[in-house]
């Protein structure tokens, strides 16, 4: 019997896997802004006197800021994520990288690691619940996050995989999310996140008039569209307006008694609320966003963990986001043509990515873009965005407080949203009625150099990032 | 019309307004410190001389710290920090 896996520290895993100057070590994102494990496994590797590793990780948050001196000292000299949000990703913007970001989504994350497009030599996975073999969760234990989805890839596919846990149980773990015959080494540590940063304890819905104005026209869009009928399949985003949207559309769904098939994605507890009240038969969970969603995943088997493949990979067979009705999204600006941005905010700042949002708008019948006509003086609806993160021709319509914009290729849509009196406009005319209220904003200047490169869920690059 | 007598403020720190601090002094002096200061900056500063100047106000150090203010409301903070300081306490 093979029984030391069980590893004294995180520097002897890194030893026994042969770490080497010049590789890559990935990590997944579920203990979000609470996770300790990114910065403890790199302070342990640069104490070690390795450098030059590139980072694989889903995604980056302001939690993660000693990654920063890391690259200043070399040890990092190269970043792959999907996300990275605005503490990290100001660094970046200034060019403390010598190598540009090469961002993915989340669906093109596991889509390059699989067919060796972005090969991981040790992945460390975070586990809130592990047995001395490797068989984890992350539904159980002190940092319970719930579901483990986007570590399935890092799991399956790196040479090595090491998981870091801070709950060890007896052989064998029952309800495992990632199994033992992936895993390499298990190493026990104090803690591996701070459970106030991990999950927020609930999920509130916007009480921003304008954000309820918003939500209730794409509540009133989703109605009209035709897609909302026994079968219906559904995500949101965990923002203000999109969880007001969900309330609005759940109220819809009761009054008429349409049962849903499935909800999707990041899950909140208001998705939650919506399986145990009909709206739905299952939930498919790629990462639980709040203490409700984390309970419900451990206790309710019609709420399924699902990988990052799973979700929404354009590698695999097929993928739940090819089977999704209506999609809710964000943006901080939109152009035109809509396309979409949310990997930079209106100075050209790192402060976001695709995250699932390029995936979920390629595969929805019905791809919806939710935000105000302006942010603080800057019109939503630009000329051109100052990056794009999805592609305008997989993006159907643009819900404001002042009107619904259609993408031109969906008239039939038009003329249903129309029918169904909702305030239906073009995008260039939000435009209008913006500037009207903010003026033209003056262009902004960007840098020349190179910082990130953004590339699309196939692998092909869809724009690049200069530094501000 | 009269001129500045005394320090005043109005407005907020508050994300789509602005905080505006007045105070006398010889010629203008307008400082800006905004959140949309690529994009609007000149108007911004065009809208406080207007201002200014329809209120007559010659000698003024002017600052503001804009949190991405329409130009109405910046307008309107800044008339109200100058009657604010033209007002003897």
């Amino acid at each position: 019997m093979k029984n030391d896996k069980l590893t004294p520290s995180i520097a002897e895993a890194v030893r026994q896997c042969g770490l080497r100057d010049g590789m890559t070590i990935s990590f997944h994102h579920h203990l979000r802004n609470g996770d300790y494990v990114l910065n403890m496994v790199l302070d342990t590797v640069a104490g070690m006197g390795i450098r030059g590793l590139t980072v694989n990780a889903s995604s980056l948050f302001d939690t993660h800021m000693p990654i920063v001196d890391h690259i200043k000292n070399g040890v990092v000299t190269g970043l792959e994520a999907d996300y990275i949000s605005g503490g990290v990703g100001a660094h970046i913007s200034r060019g403390i990288l010598k190598k540009p970001v090469i961002f993915r989504s989340h669906g093109g994350r596991p889509y390059d690691i699989e067919r060796g497009a972005s090969p991981v030599d040790v992945a460390f996975i975070a586990a809130p619940t592990s047995d001395p073999m490797g068989n984890c969760t992350g539904k159980t234990g002190p940092s319970a996050c719930g579901s483990l989805g986007y570590a399935f890839p890092d799991a399956l596919y790196a040479k090595k995989v090491v998981v870091i846990t801070d709950n060890l149980v007896p052989y064998p773990l029952q309800d495992w999310s990632i199994d033992e015959t992936h895993v390499d080494c298990v190493v026990k540590v104090d803690q591996i996140g701070d459970p106030s940063g991990i999950v927020s304890g609930t999920t509130k819905i916007t009480r921003d008039p304008v954000g309820l104005v918003m939500a209730d026209t794409a509540a009133k869009v989703i109605a009209a569209s035709g897609l909302l009928k026994d079968g219906f399949s559904f995500q949101t985003g965990a923002g203000g307006a999109s969880l007001a949207a969900a309330k609005y559309l759940k109220d819809i769904m009761l009054r008429e008694r349409i049962c849903g098939s499935f909800g999707l994605g990041g899950i909140t507890g208001y998705m939650v609320d919506m399986l145990n009240e009909g709206c739905f038969e299952t939930l498919l969970d790629v990462q639980c966003f709040d203490l409700k969603a984390v309970e419900s995943i451990r206790t309710n088997p019609r709420h399924r963990e699902i990988s990052a493949m799973h979700y929404a990979s354009p590698g695999a067979r097929s993928a739940v986001v090819d089977s999704l009705d209506v999609v809710i999204l964000g943006a901080t600006e939109i152009d035109l043509d809509f396309n979409v941005n949310v990997h930079t905010d209106s100075q050209g700042r790192i402060m976001g990515g695709s995250g699932g949002h390029s995936d979920t708008a390629a595969g929805a019948k019905l791809a919806m873009i939710i935000a105000p006509l302006s942010r603080a003086r800057l019109p939503i609806v630009m000329e051109h965005v100052t990056c794009v993160s999805t592609p305008g021709e997989t993006v159907d319509v643009l819900v404001t407080q002042k009107g619904v914009a259609v993408n031109p290729r969906q008239k039939e849509l038009a003329q249903r949203l129309r029918d169904a009196g909702l305030p239906v406009c073009g995008i260039d005319e939000l435009k209008a009625r913006a500037e009207a209220m903010t003026g033209v904003p003056q262009p902004i200047a960007r840098g020349d150099r190179p910082v990130a490169e953004v590339l699309y869920r196939d692998g092909s690059h869809l724009d690049t990032i200069y530094n501000v | 019309m009269s001129s500045l007598v005394r320090k005043s403020a109005a407005g907020t720190m508050e994300s789509s307004d602005v905080f505006v601090e007045i105070e006398p002094a010889d010629g203008l002096e307008i400082e800006i410190e905004s959140v949309v200061q690529q994009q609007f900056g000149q108007a911004i500063e065009q809208a406080v001389r207007d201002v200014l100047c329809g209120q007559g106000v010659t000698g003024a150090r002017v600052r503001l710290t804009d949190r991405g203010a329409l130009e109405c409301v910046i307008r309107a903070r800044v008339e109200t920090a100058v009657r604010r300081g033209k007002e003897s306490a």
